[in-house]
């Protein structure tokens, strides 16, 4: 009883932010698109009749832009996911084998750019890549180039935002892993004639596996909606799928279309989310 | 005398200002089972990571077999540790430990498991191959670290506390079984202990270390009879220390400023009268029951106090009781300042 009753505001709290969203989001997408306030019609009209279909989720399926914003969303997401684990890790390691009085200022540096608001940081990253931008100038200052590289709106500038933001989220599980870990049992595999390498890729690094597909996952999943770096610092033709939800959403006005893309996101995650909780 | 195994020539190491580790002389040789002895801070672990490579030395060299292997890091020593924690890998089994260092050395397949079973019998832990650490007990973590160690047939295999992790009934069993081992393997070993009483009993030959520095190297008969120095002496088994301007003393051997007087060889005969030199009188101020003896202390009438195992058979004075104390010339041990 007392158990039921701490659990309470959680329950509610999922069912009423989380479970009853998901039906209506369910419930739009079945629908169809109409003019009006709102501009879509229920799945179920007056009388409980059925006026609803599957055409949105189809149309996913069939159109070639729809499957490959969400294949776009899933390739960002995984690079993203990979980068931040290579920078991540080195960083998580020296942190966790630093002196003891180096380790909280270190972690702070880690989660210091969360102090600034996250757009006045994509502004940055547009001063610093826009084609008069700082890199562009320093880069002709000092005679590498004639005319301004086209830094901003691209890939790279979009990947490089991706892995700026969600660094932190690499690091934070690396760490909590790899501190854990104890220093003797690298030094037991050194002593039975283990070099450097060996002892990391048979000690270390199997051991660390479930802080690597902790961080892995946890950028993967938010990254994988994510449109506001893409939008901010991508190239325009190459949408993934949060800035085509974003569009059909607000510009479109296609309530049904939109809902089904965030229905077909959520169940693309709802993947990688069960094999997390399988490994922890 | 067996050959020599390994040389420790000026080894030394410090942290920071501090000083772990005195230029340190000292020879193990081959096939004997050697203790260093010494409190926490006595630079004895220091010694033994050295040797092991898993620190680095500030000056001196290490020399096996007539070999410099100073600047050899630890993978390329064919020297082998126990650690105090027994750093198991947790994410293998038994048999797996065992068998990394043998994979790093290229030994697989039917020769590895080979091996491996050979150890797994030597420790008694025959089946225990597909176990996890986390599925047995701290005795046999214990005897895994060992085996881990011994499948790679070192000449020298170092222990770091290897009993201290273990329950106290455990510990003496697993001490003779240690000393039986290191017997029919052959190996020298070279066991770190904080404990005398483990040191005198399993090692052939004992250093005790104090502050970094090497106070005596000797069989543990010998340092127990004849320590070289007031710490040693107390060190060992609580030996009195008296300074032969205290007390009337006529040593067998005089001229030191200070002896070494074990408390089972002095006779203590209750309201007994003194006579002489190496006597004294004095009351009886503790008593600690030991089993096969009793332990007392007693206060000298002249000041300073002196301990004195009784034999469980002896006539035994209570507490606050006079006391005669005497003691064999040859029974004062000359200390060195």
């Amino acid at each position: 009883m007392r158990r039921w009753l701490v659990l309470f505001p959680a329950w509610v709290w999922l069912l009423g932010f989380v479970a009853a969203p998901t039906v209506i989001l369910l419930g739009i997408a079945l629908g169809s698109s109409a003019e009006g306030v709102p501009p879509f019609r229920w799945p179920i009209g007056p009388g409980f009749a059925w006026q609803g279909g599957f055409g949105n989720f189809a149309t996913l399926f069939e159109d070639e832009f729809y499957r490959d914003s969400l294949w776009r969303a899933v390739r960002l997401a995984a690079s993203t996911a990979a980068l931040t684990l290579l920078l991540g890790f080195p960083m998580a390691f020296a942190i966790a084998r630093a002196r003891s009085g180096w380790r909280a200022p270190l972690l702070a540096l880690v989660l210091l750019p969360f102090w600034t608001g996250f757009l006045l940081r994509m502004g940055a990253f547009i001063g610093l890549l826009r084609d008069q931008g700082l890199v562009n100038a320093a880069l002709i200052g000092l005679g590498f180039i004639q005319e301004p590289l086209q830094l901003l709106y691209t890939e790279g500038a979009m990947l490089a935002g991706m892995v700026h933001a969600y660094l932190p989220f690499a690091v934070l599980p690396l760490y909590a892993t790899l501190s854990r870990l104890d220093p003797m049992l690298e030094q037991a595999a050194a002593d039975l004639g283990a070099g450097p390498v060996a002892a990391f890729l048979t000690v270390t690094l199997p051991l660390a596996l479930p802080g690597v597909v902790a961080a892995f996952l946890l950028v993967f999943i938010p990254a994988a909606g994510e449109f506001v770096i893409p939008e901010l610092l991508g190239p325009s033709d190459a949408l993934p799928v949060g800035r085509v939800l974003w569009q059909e959403f607000f510009q479109n006005r296609d309530w049904p279309m939109a809902a089904a893309l965030a229905i077909a996101l959520l169940a693309l995650l709802i993947v990688p989310i069960r094999l997390f909780q399988r490994t922890s | 005398m067996a050959p020599l195994l390994l040389e420790v020539r000026g080894l030394s190491r410090r942290f920071g200002a501090a000083v772990a580790l005195a230029p340190l002389d000292l020879a193990i040789e081959a096939g004997e089972f050697f203790a260093l002895l010494g409190g926490s801070g006595s630079g004895k672990s220091t010694l033994l990571r050295l040797i092991a490579g898993l620190e680095a030395p500030d000056g001196g060299s290490l020399l096996l077999e007539g070999r410099d292997i100073t600047r050899d890091p630890p993978w390329a020593r064919p020297i082998h540790m126990m650690f105090q924690s027994y750093a198991l890998f947790p994410h293998m089994s038994v048999a797996e430990n065992i068998g990394y260092g043998l994979r790093r050395a290229g030994v697989r397949g039917a020769e590895q498991a080979r091996r491996i079973d050979e150890v797994l019998a030597l420790v008694r832990l025959k089946g225990f191959g597909a176990r996890r650490p986390h599925q047995i007990s701290g005795g046999q973590k214990q005897r895994v670290a060992l085996a881990r160690s011994l499948v790679m047939r070192p000449k020298l295999l170092l222990l770091d506390e290897p009993l201290a992790a273990l329950d106290a009934g455990l510990r003496e069993q697993t001490g003779f079984e240690l000393r039986a081992l290191q017997r029919a393997t052959g190996a020298a070993f070279v066991m770190v202990t904080h404990d005398q009483g483990e040191a005198l009993a399993l090692a052939d030959r004992i250093a005790v270390l104090e502050g970094g520095r090497l106070m005596q190297v000797g069989a543990p008969a010998d340092v127990y009879a004849r320590p070289a120095s007031a710490f040693v002496a107390r060190f060992l088994g609580a030996a009195n220390v008296v300074e032969a301007a205290h007390l009337s003393l006529s040593p067998a051997e005089p001229g030191a400023a200070a002896y070494a007087l074990r408390p089972e060889r002095i006779r203590l005969t209750p309201n007994g009268a003194t006579t002489g030199a190496n006597a004294i009188a004095g009351h009886v101020r503790d008593v600690a029951f030991r089993g096969d003896a009793t332990l007392f202390v007693v206060a000298l009438d002249g000041g300073g106090e002196l301990r004195v195992m009784v034999p469980a058979d002896d006539p035994m004075p209570i507490m606050g009781e006079r006391v005669a104390l005497a003691w064999d010339a040859d029974d004062l041990v000359p200390l060195a300042a």
